[in-house]
């Protein structure tokens, strides 16, 4: 058995998986659920000045029959009174001490405020803070959230308001609405933070109502941005974190890895390119608290079987396979292969080869059924046929390197080398 | 042991001449299902259907919530795909070409798709096709089955004036007298019926028959073309001592009889045997069943493994209670005071494959007797070879000959569908009607 301990800043917890803020973590009652059922630790929704949310409040996408694989959302930070907040923490910290107990923040944009909402949270023995710099509506319009985290120089004042009185350790949470998330991070590290997490949600309009035109979530006839996350917003994230992951300057903190986590191999990924942990919401809104098990189970018996005793052992391990273009092998080379006894004839790899990409499978007309296979010097190993094969291990890719040296773009360039192989 | 009717409640009537195909009850059952489709390239369900209905794209349209695009693209290649849906031996059709059964998988449910959207069409009459305006140039039609209605539609749409001549009060042919009342309802038939001839310029004349209100020579005269789609008829006798007996029937009038009357004014046997292992045998068992039969024998001279029927079918009649004597062939039926008391069997055994490539049934020398009150018999049709006789028109027993362009040798004078194939399925009646209506147009135009 793996050990699925997590030390996030000196924050323990029995497992890397937090609920991160939002609904789940709003009330005494939903993070006594979670805790009962597993997780490792909460990041309690945002604490903040007194705000009043909407009707409706969530929208969603699904494809192909499957519900939710797309989440929006236009609710505030919490609307119940700080006291009541403040109240709960300390009686589930009682309740729970094994786990992490870390609180969002998003106080007024002004340092008494802040001062303020740090030490109220100090006092309740939370384990941590989460500075929101990301909700991308509703406190926007106030100068609050995503107003925070797109500016590099306002985030860093925030932060430096934080540390000025903040005795526990703070983590400042990105906004992806930007170019870049690396001005933020490195604004909020030169502000002092003790910690990242990312991504908040990206600004989205989930779809319209094609009978009212509407745009969902319907308030009253009208909508909103709304803030987007779910699976489908997982390689946008993976892609954020990655960034922060290879800059020196950024990697010397933790990051906390948001965005999308649904099953123990998307915790797994983000791990991989840097996460000390990472924090979950939509699965859990769709599907319960239950999935903790299998996010744990899952990620236990894939530790076991690649040998990692800890978290550690392979927290950032993918980040230096990510590189620059121009570094890539120009020589590598692979061509795809149909295992004939595997095809099932379906041609989807003939017509996505044959319509859009390179006419590099051959076909046979039978009746019912055709052949199909490669012709090989046309294939360039783009890999779409293996993509859209609905049989498992049908095409594989198999090496044909072009030549036994490694030669990248900077020195195909250098010796003057041919271009277009076609 | 005696025949009589009246056997059951009014509620067990209902319950066992209900529809076993029902539709996905609920939106998404439909788009489930409809998400499992690979949406194959040259998709094999398609190159199996005889009228070529590119199934991919209906239910890719189904998934994307677009019915009256699914509809479409059904009916526009079987106008009849709302009832093929139901009659279709799919296990041996698109289904039974669908690429998961090569992945051990369960086929996409296509004919349950296919109701989804096409019964929609029919029910709620979605005007999907647009007849052009008429271009002066007018055909007969005789018979409104499958292929008549199938030629009727493709020829309306062209801007042809049809008039269709029809034996029956009814339209639907096979479909509406022909196949077992749970497999597709009445109204199904008439709505269908009805849906066809919503795109105008075709009118029927019923209970007209050739032969006895009307010749081929008339139609001859009276319009441009003419298009035979009279179907088959009549039962194969057995050619055995004691047919005539009280209480021997042929499944073709039986199942006439059930789709027509009143289900508790049939008449039915405490035991009896069904001859042959067809559709229409099965189609006779299992009513004879549903129609409180205490015990259905059904009775085939070759094994299961010859079977002419769907293994769906056999299974259907298993279900229903009915039970099998394989590899034997009736000799003579007995009787007393004239009503059937018993069949005498030959027993069989297989020999050499014969011309259909099936092993041959011998028989053995051995006999055996089963106490019946009540025999069918469901050994294939004939076609109607006396009023083809009447007639010019070149055939081989009955069955209509014609030449590539589906033309007899009368000019303007075409055919298909059973009459011309001796008995296939609804969907290759389909298909012939398309293909003459082709063939029709360009003799016209």
């Amino acid at each position: 058995m793996a050990n699925l301990q997590s030390n996030f800043l000196g924050i323990k917890s029995p497992n890397p998986f937090w609920l991160a803020s939002a609904p789940p973590t709003d009330k005494k009652i939903n993070v006594l659920r979670a805790f009962e059922a597993g997780w490792g630790g909460v990041v309690w929704k945002t604490l903040g000045s007194q705000i009043k949310n909407v009707s409706s409040r969530y929208s969603a996408i699904g494809y192909n029959g499957r519900r939710a694989v797309g989440f929006n959302n236009i609710e505030l930070i919490s609307d119940r009174p700080l006291e009541i907040n403040l109240k709960e923490i300390i009686e589930v910290l009682k309740l729970f001490p094994d786990r992490a107990m870390v609180v969002s923040l998003m106080a007024d944009n002004d340092r008494d405020s802040w001062h303020e909402m740090v030490k109220k949270v100090e006092d309740t023995g939370a384990h941590g803070i989460e500075l929101n710099f990301g909700c991308p509506h509703g406190m926007v319009e106030r100068g609050m959230g995503a107003a925070v985290g797109q500016d590099p120089e306002i985030a860093k004042m925030v932060v430096e308001w934080v540390m000025e009185v903040a005795t526990i350790p703070i983590i400042t949470k990105l906004t992806p609405n930007v170019h870049s998330v690396v001005p933020g991070a490195i604004a909020a590290i030169e502000g002092g933070t003790n910690g990242l997490s990312l991504i908040n949600t990206i600004q989205s309009i989930t779809g319209i109502d094609l009978d009212t035109l509407v745009p969902n979530p319907n308030v009253g006839g009208q909508s909103v941005y709304g803030g987007y996350c779910g699976p489908a917003v997982k390689p946008i994230a993976l892609k954020f974190l990655t960034t922060l992951s290879q800059d020196e300057k950024i990697n010397q903190v933790p990051i906390s890895g948001i965005g999308g986590i649904t099953t123990w191999k998307d915790a797994a990924e983000f791990m991989l390119l840097g996460a000390s942990n990472v924090q979950v919401c939509t699965a859990a809104m769709v599907s319960g608290f239950k999935i903790i098990t299998d996010l744990c189970d899952g990620l236990n018996n894939w530790m076991d079987e690649k040998g990692y005793k800890t978290i550690d052992d392979f927290i950032g391990l993918s980040v230096p396979k990510i590189t620059k273009w121009e570094e890539l092998d120009l020589n590598f080379h692979i061509v795809a292969n149909i295992n004939q006894d595997k095809c099932i004839h379906c041609g989807l790899c003939y017509i996505a080869c044959e319509d859009t990409s390179h006419q590099a499978i051959n076909i046979e007309r039978g009746n019912p059924y055709n052949n199909y296979t490669i012709n090989e010097p046309e294939c360039v190993g783009c890999n779409l046929c293996q993509i859209v094969c609905p049989v498992t291990e049908c095409i594989t890719m198999v090496e044909q390197r072009k030549g036994d040296e490694s030669i990248n773009w900077i020195e195909f360039q250098k010796r003057g080398l041919k271009l277009n192989d076609h | 042991m005696a025949i009589s009717n009246n056997r059951l409640t009014k509620e067990q009537y209902i319950q066992n001449f209900s529809d076993i195909h029902p539709p996905f009850e609920h939106p998404e059952g439909a788009i489930i299902e409809a998400n499992r489709c690979l949406n194959c390239y040259d998709a094999p369900c398609t190159k199996s259907c005889p009228t070529s209905i590119d199934v991919p794209l209906f239910i890719r349209q189904i998934s994307t919530d677009n019915l009256k695009g699914s509809a479409k693209t059904i009916l526009s290649s079987n106008i009849m795909g709302a009832a093929c849906s139901k009659v279709c031996p799919v296990e041996k059709l698109c289904e039974g070409a669908c690429v998961y059964n090569l992945l051990d998988e369960k086929p996409i449910e296509i004919a349950k798709l296919q109701r989804y959207s096409a019964e929609k069409a029919i029910i709620n009459n979605w005007k999907l096709f647009e007849r052009k305006q008429a271009i002066g140039k007018k055909v007969a039609i005789v018979g409104a089955g499958p292929a008549g209605l199938a030629c009727a539609h493709a020829l309306a749409k062209e801007g042809i004036d049809v008039t269709i001549f029809e034996k029956e009060s009814k339209g639907g042919g096979l479909m509406t007298y022909g196949v077992a009342a749970y497999k597709v309802s009445d109204k199904l038939c008439d709505d269908e019926v009805d849906f066809i001839l919503s795109i105008g310029g075709i009118e029927v004349k019923y209970n007209k028959t050739l032969g006895i209100d009307f010749s081929i020579a008339d139609l001859q005269k009276q319009f441009d073309a003419v298009f035979l789609g009279i179907g088959v008829g009549i039962a194969n006798t057995l050619n055995i001592p004691g047919e005539d007996l009280e209480g021997v029937e042929d499944a073709i009038s039986f199942i006439y009889d059930i789709r027509t009357k009143n289900h508790n004014s049939i008449k039915i046997g405490d035991k009896v045997a069904v001859i042959g292992m067809g559709m229409t045998a099965i189609d006779a068992a299992t009513q004879s069943k549903r129609l409180g039969a205490e015990e259905v024998i059904m009775i085939y001279r070759r094994t299961e493994n010859e079977k002419p029927c769907t293994q769906v079918e056999l299974d259907i009649a298993k279900l229903d209670g009915c039970s099998f004597i394989w590899l034997a062939s009736p000799k003579e039926i007995r009787g007393e005071n004239g009503k059937v008391k018993s069949i005498v069997c030959n027993k069989m055994e297989l020999g050499e494959p014969d011309a259909s490539g099936r092993k041959s049934p011998i028989e053995t020398g051995e006999t055996f007797e089963i106490e019946v009150d009540m025999v069918i018999k469901a050994t294939g049709q004939m076609p109607y070879l006396d009023i083809i006789n009447q007639s010019e028109v070149k055939n081989n027993k009955g069955k209509i000959l014609i030449d590539k362009s589906n033309s007899t040798n009368l000019k303007g004078v075409f055919a298909g569908g059973d009459a011309v194939n001796g008995g296939k399925e609804v969907v290759d009646a389909v298909q012939a009607g398309k293909d003459a209506a082709k063939a029709i147009l360009e003799y016209l135009i």
